[in-house]
């Protein structure tokens, strides 16, 4: 789960993780109120949007008077802010974070991530903040510094000091720096989180050692402990259609070609996807309907992938193995008569019962083509959207 | 021989009494594994499925010599219930269970790597060594002993690759599902490892997929220990967009890190015969068999 900067930095705050004073606003009304409240000359007018990238495109504008802030967050709201992560269709700001100016001397950079191959998390600095982290790792690797938390102890003082100094901090800068990284670990472990990012952290003009931006996301196996955290999800940011597939315990995700697919298992759904690609055509989703695949789940995800105006042809595939196949089939018959189903349906049932199926399927009035591969059932679904087949 | 399961197994299920646990360990015993204990706690003194419930794994361990263990319990407890069979000295623990936290998997590693124990998973199928043992959830019918060694980050994808095996008539040694998540035990490189080693094992499928960089280890790994095995490869996920989880937890491209493209590219650099479409696993590996 991914939530907006202000909250992250709302909970940054529970945890004394250093923030400049801020207020969100969801209208120009109330980011004049914030403007007042903050009581201060110079404010930062920032876009709240589930993406990097926002000063670039536009969402993030310095404002010195209460004027400036009226007009400045008349023009961010509402703007549909297009990023390097929103990709080129952009996404619609509805909300505000209105912040103090800070006197910044240096722009740095702080985020815990996990380390899949070490099998922990990683606390990691570099002095390249405010641009692309995956650019400095992909171009200057040896500009991230890193430390590896052993998840008994935590992240200790003497690593958040080595990390500090690696940042080539000194003085008070240095112990502000280490307040901040052992608060960050403690709400990154409290929280369950994914990753936490922090581009810019900066030194302000007074040594002080502070979060200027918050990203913060959380592992969605982690939430069930953390119910509280479910009330900063902002449904605005999420796809519809897999908003939707989440009520039925699907999982869809929406993508640009036309044919559409419906298997079991996450990665004979990417396979299923590939494959269609191979035979000259564009999955126009992932869906994965698990284990169960009866009448009522099918039904559901011909729903879903209805709701997308692209598809022109719809292929399953479902390997059965505790499923049985004859079963999946009759649950594929009984949905089409109740969804209107009108582009070609392609069927690839393999494993248990996939005889019995076959013949369910041939018996049905209904209008299936029944693959007898999983090549054959991507070559008929990609055949099927130009018409070649039906 | 075949690898982490078989005649010498001697399974305890964490988990029986459950729903998940009761449904799977009938089709666990009906293929013929041996199971001989199970652990639910506050049940112990019960039967289920034929055998004995325990309250702990070490209770069921000293009662019964278990040396394997499969978990089915709920994410919530199931990192507990890895440490429990792993301090009860369980040889092997296969866990199933999908969605646990993975701030518990790094504790759970972390925990690990004092112990001897290994772990398969989670979120995995579980291993079958077919006319052997099952431990797992797939369906054993679709299965023949054979020689193929089949490792696997996925669990219906591995059903299709065995199913494409059989079909040109290869069986397979032991058929691995190490599991979908971002922390998992057992890796690709563990697996080539003892696949390399057993001499009933002559060819090799691997199927990866998009996120982190196990499959990129596993051809490093094939190229410094010079595995002479044929080796077939398909990565799923080549048409996966960038930022989105692709269903398995671990199955993301983060960073424009973990593409599809990256890991064909350092397993082909590694002499490994990699299928650009998941119906050519069988055939592929049919044509390097025979050659």
């Amino acid at each position: 789960m991914k939530i907006h900067e202000y909250q992250a930095k709302e909970l940054f705050r529970k945890y004394h993780v250093s923030v400049p004073e801020g207020y969100p606003a969801f209208s120009v009304e109330e980011a004049l109120e914030a403007y007042d409240r903050l009581n201060v000359e110079t404010a930062v007018v920032k876009a709240q949007i589930h993406a990097g990238g926002r000063g670039k495109g536009g969402g993030v504008k310095l404002a010195h008077s209460r004027e400036e802030v009226k007009k400045i967050a008349s023009q961010i709201l509402g703007m549909n802010l297009v990023t390097h992560q929103t990709g080129p269709e952009g996404k619609e700001v509805q909300r505000l974070l209105i912040e103090s100016g800070i006197d910044i001397a240096r722009e740095l950079y702080a985020g815990i991530v996990l380390d899949r191959t070490k099998s922990q998390f990683a606390f990691m600095v570099s002095t390249e903040g405010g641009v692309e982290i995956e650019k400095v790792a992909a171009e200057t690797p040896e500009k991230i510094i890193k430390e590896w938390i052993d998840p008994d102890i935590g992240l200790t003082k003497t690593q958040s000091r080595n990390l500090a100094k690696a940042l080539g901090l000194y003085g008070e800068q240095i112990d502000s720096a280490v307040d901040i990284f052992t608060a960050l670990w403690t709400v990154f472990s409290e929280n369950d989180c994914s990753l936490v990012e922090i581009n810019p952290l900066v030194v302000t003009g007074d040594n002080h050692v502070m979060a200027l931006d918050a990203k913060m996301n959380f592992d969605d196996n982690g939430l069930f402990r953390h119910k509280e955290l479910l009330d900063y999800r902002d449904i605005n940011e999420e796809d519809p259609a897999e908003l939707e597939a989440n009520k039925f315990n699907l999982n869809y995700i929406k993508l640009d070609g036309n044919v559409g697919c419906m298997v079991n298992g996450a990665g004979l759904a990417m396979g299923t996807m590939d494959i269609i690609k191979i035979y000259g055509g564009e999955p126009a989703n992932f869906l994965d309907v698990g284990g169960v695949a009866n009448a009522e789940t099918v039904a559901n995800g011909f729903k879903i992938i209805l709701s997308d105006p692209n598809v022109k042809s719809i292929l399953i595939n479902i390997f059965g193995g505790i499923v049985r196949c004859d079963r999946v089939a009759q649950g594929v018959i009984d949905a089409m008569e109740t969804v209107e189903v009108n582009v070609p349906v392609v069927v690839r049932l393999e494993g248990t019962n996939s005889e019995q199926a076959a013949e369910l399927l041939e018996k049905s009035p209904l209008e299936f083509l029944v693959a007898t591969s999983l090549a054959d059932a991507a070559e008929k679904a990609v055949a099927s959207v130009i018409g070649g087949v039906k | 021989m075949s690898v982490l399961v078989g005649n010498n197994t001697r399974l305890i299920i964490q988990g029986i009494t459950g729903s998940e646990g009761s449904f799977h360990g009938a089709q666990i015993k009906e293929y013929g594994t041996n199971l001989v204990g199970g652990v639910t706690p506050g049940k112990g003194g019960q039967d289920a499925l034929g055998v004995s419930v325990f309250n702990t794994v070490k209770e069921a361990k000293e009662a019964t010599g278990a040396n394997t263990s499969v978990i089915f319990v709920p994410p919530a407890f199931a990192a507990g219930a890895i440490i429990e069979a792993a301090e009860a000295g369980i040889e092997l623990v296969i866990c199933i269970t999908e969605g646990i936290p993975t701030a518990d998997m790094v504790t759970v590693n972390h925990t690990l790597k004092i112990l001897p124990t290994r772990l398969v998973g989670p979120n995995c199928p579980g291993v079958i060594s077919p006319g052997k043992a099952k431990v797992g959830i797939m369906p054993g019918f679709i299965h023949e002993p054979g020689t193929i060694g089949v490792v696997s980050r996925s669990g219906t994808l591995t059903y299709e690759a065995v199913h494409q095996l059989v079909a040109v008539g290869l069986g397979q040694s032991t058929s691995v599902g190490i599991g979908g998540d971002p922390i998992i035990g057992t890796t690709f490189i563990n697996m080539l490892s003892l696949f390399a080693e057993d001499d009933e094992t002559e060819g090799i499928v691997l199927i990866g997929e998009i996120g982190g960089t196990a499959e990129e280890e596993a051809a490093k790994w094939v190229i410094d220990n010079q595995l002479k095995k044929p080796i077939v490869a398909f990565i799923a996920g080549q048409t996966a967009p960038p930022g989105r989880r692709m269903g398995h937890a671990g199955a993301i491209i983060a960073g424009g890190k973990g593409t599809a493209s990256e890991k064909v590219t350092a397993l082909e650099d590694a002499g490994i015969t990699v299928v650009k479409s998941p119906a050519d696993i069988g055939t592929t590996m049919a044509k390097l068999i025979h050659s």
